[in-house]
């Protein structure tokens, strides 16, 4: 057993870090959304208008939706590529699982401006993929739509995010007793049926981390549609660094910030309770 | 050879074996598992495969169940062509050694699943599974889901979740192996049971040779990838072809001496034996040998004096340690009889000391 004392002087700087960084700040958010600018200064005035604002301006309800669009997008596109390949790479890899796990953890330690930076050499007018298409006579003139638009920061943050729905997908994978796949073999299922009845549904668990994990990132990003998405790829949060910057509309950001909260922490409970109806230990 | 095992195999040679397996080889990389193995199992039959772990009992089950392929061979079963066929379509169920239940379907949708996946009709399914579950006494907890049965419940539903899709061969891969004692002894008994009661033809693998002797019509007993010995569990015991057998199969006293002249010698034993002289290995086994004080002795009986240095009690028997002198051991056993000391007379009937190979 260990002492109080001990206890204490253990919990107290993780506590202490939570609390400074975390909490304070998270409280020091949800006080600025009641709070107003009045002719450029901020002052503390408790009042709802901020959040008025949020519904009633179409802007921001619009910006928000198209975030949730693309994040939404994100998932799906990540979810589509990440698990066939975790897939593969748990039953069918055989004696090169390692090497191409390694494969996929690799692009985690580019830097995410780098590859963002990347996305805009390949996209870009003067870009490669334009180059290529202009070389092959597909297209005579650069095709516009590939770079500053939604599907550029979809295809970016697809790229970025892949990895992170793989690895939750391939624990779980990787967690599916073998010996289930083959009785469900032995009871009369071909590979079709025993994907779908036994290794999807003990997989879900994985399945929804990964799928969370994808649309909240996409959800807060905000490098991404600035260095690929332009006026109609921009999302929310790059409008609540506008508020907390040039705008200087400290309480309406804020309000915006804990929108987003809201909603994040709504789908890691959401997505916590539907993990564990689908674990079975 | 006994009655029953000689039908067995006029059985099996007259309408064609259930399953047979011809020359089978089985190799991982450079790693011989499974060498020239052919062996036929009768319609009806309780085989065992029998083994040390590493000896190739559940690779040669796997062979049978589609989970591997023979490296040269071939496994037929009702005379056609098995080992080319996947998995999902042979008429072969198993019951595997940790059950592999689906930890997402309940009882009930675990034993339907085989019927469910060759699409049956609701109906019938029904039926079906509803008598499995009647069959391994299961019918209350059909809602529950496998985490929440004891091991010997999971056991059951494993049996019934194969036996649902009536296969013509059942492969139980050391089904009885994690339930502790007591549950296994019962367990036996039910198994045993069930095979009679619906007469399918079961191929059982354990390590567990009292196991093996109590449920087999025949066993199979694999050393190293080969087969050592098939036969009747009476004549494997009686009987043992080698040395090994006659170790791996309940204890014995190996012999390891010579005949001359129509005579056997092994340290200070010595007994009538018939043979061509020269080296000889003799399995004696500890039940075959009296005290003489208890024993009448026909011709042919041998006898030798040894010093009690070890005495067991085991409820039923004794089971003594003797020294026949210059260090040579004997295992013995006699009925219970209350503490021995000292020396003694012993005997045992040439006929009892079998003659194996090495």
């Amino acid at each position: 057993m260990y002492s109080r004392a001990y206890k204490t002087l253990v919990s107290l700087p993780p506590l202490l870090w939570v609390g400074l960084f975390l909490l304070f700040p998270y409280a020091l958010m949800l006080a600025h959304s009641f709070w107003a600018v009045r002719d450029g200064v901020l002052v503390h005035q408790w009042n709802l208008d901020n959040y008025v604002t949020l519904f009633s301006k179409p802007v921001y309800i619009g910006v928000l939706l198209r975030t949730m669009r693309i994040a939404a997008s994100v998932t799906l596109c990540s979810l589509l590529l990440g698990y066939p390949l975790a897939y593969h790479l748990s039953f069918h890899a055989g004696a090169r699982k390692e090497l191409l796990y390694q494969l996929v953890i690799v692009p985690l330690w580019v830097s995410y401006l780098v590859r963002g930076y990347a996305w805009k050499t390949i996209l870009g007018s003067e870009g490669v993929l334009n180059g290529f298409l202009q070389y092959l006579h597909l297209t005579h003139e650069p095709v516009a739509f590939l770079l500053y638009s939604p599907f550029a920061v979809v295809l970016m943050l697809t790229h970025i995010y892949t990895p992170f729905v793989f690895l939750p997908i391939y624990a779980a994978l990787e967690h599916i007793p073998r010996p289930l796949v083959e009785a469900s073999q032995d009871l009369g299922a071909g590979s079709a049926q025993t994907f779908l009845r036994v290794i999807l549904p003990l997989s879900i668990p994985g399945l929804l981390a990964g799928a969370t994990f994808a649309f909240v990132l996409s959800l807060g990003d905000f490098l991404a549609p600035l260095l690929v998405g332009g006026a109609s790829g921009t999302m929310i949060a790059n409008v609540v660094q506008s508020l907390f910057g040039a705008a200087y509309d400290w309480p309406l950001g804020a309000a915006i910030s804990v929108g987003i909260l809201i909603i994040t922490i709504s789908l890691l409970f959401l997505s916590e309770r539907l993990e564990k109806q689908w674990s079975f230990k | 050879m006994s009655t029953a095992t000689n039908a067995v195999e006029t059985a099996a040679s007259a309408s064609g074996a259930l399953l047979e397996v011809r020359g089978v080889a089985k190799s991982f990389g450079s790693r011989d598992v499974l060498r020239n193995i052919s062996l036929n199992i009768a319609q009806g039959e309780f085989l065992t495969l029998l083994g040390e772990s590493g000896s190739g009992k559940t690779t040669l089950l796997r062979l049978v169940a589609g989970f591997e392929e023979p490296t040269t061979g071939e496994i037929r079963m009702s005379g056609e062509r098995l080992d080319t066929l996947p998995p999902y379509k042979r008429r072969v169920n198993t019951v595997f050694q940790h059950y592999a239940l689906f930890p997402h379907l309940s009882v009930r949708e675990n034993v339907a699943y085989g019927l469910r996946v060759k699409k049956t009709s609701a109906m019938e399914i029904g039926g079906r599974v509803d008598e499995a579950l009647r069959m391994v006494k299961m019918q209350e907890f059909a809602a529950s889901r496998p985490s929440k049965l004891s091991g010997g419940q999971q056991q059951r539903v494993a049996l019934a979740r194969a036996l649902v899709n009536r296969p013509l061969l059942l492969l139980l891969d050391e089904p009885l192996s994690a339930l502790d004692a007591n549950l296994r002894k019962q367990m036996q008994s039910e198994l045993k049971a069930l095979q009679r009661e619906i007469g399918i033809t079961f191929l059982f693998v354990t390590h567990d040779q009292e196991e093996a002797m109590a449920l087999s019509d025949r066993i199979a007993l694999l050393r190293d990838g080969a087969l050592e010995q098939v036969a009747s569990p009476r004549e494997i015991y009686a009987h043992p072809a080698t040395a090994y057998t006659a170790q791996f199969i309940g204890q014995t006293n190996l012999l390891r001496g010579d005949i001359l002249d129509g005579m056997a010698r092994c340290g200070a034993l010595k007994w009538p034996a018939h043979g061509p002289s020269g080296a000889a290995i003799f399995s004696l086994r500890p039940e075959a040998i009296r005290l003489a004080c208890d024993a009448v002795a026909p011709p042919g009986t041998a006898r030798f004096r040894a010093e009690l240095q070890q005495q067991f009690f085991t409820g039923a028997n004794e089971l003594l340690e003797v020294n026949c002198g210059a260090g040579q051991l004997l295992r013995v056993r006699i009925s219970a009889r209350g503490p021995l000391s000292g020396e003694h007379e012993f005997v045992f009937s040439a006929l009892d000391a079998i003659r194996v190979q090495e």
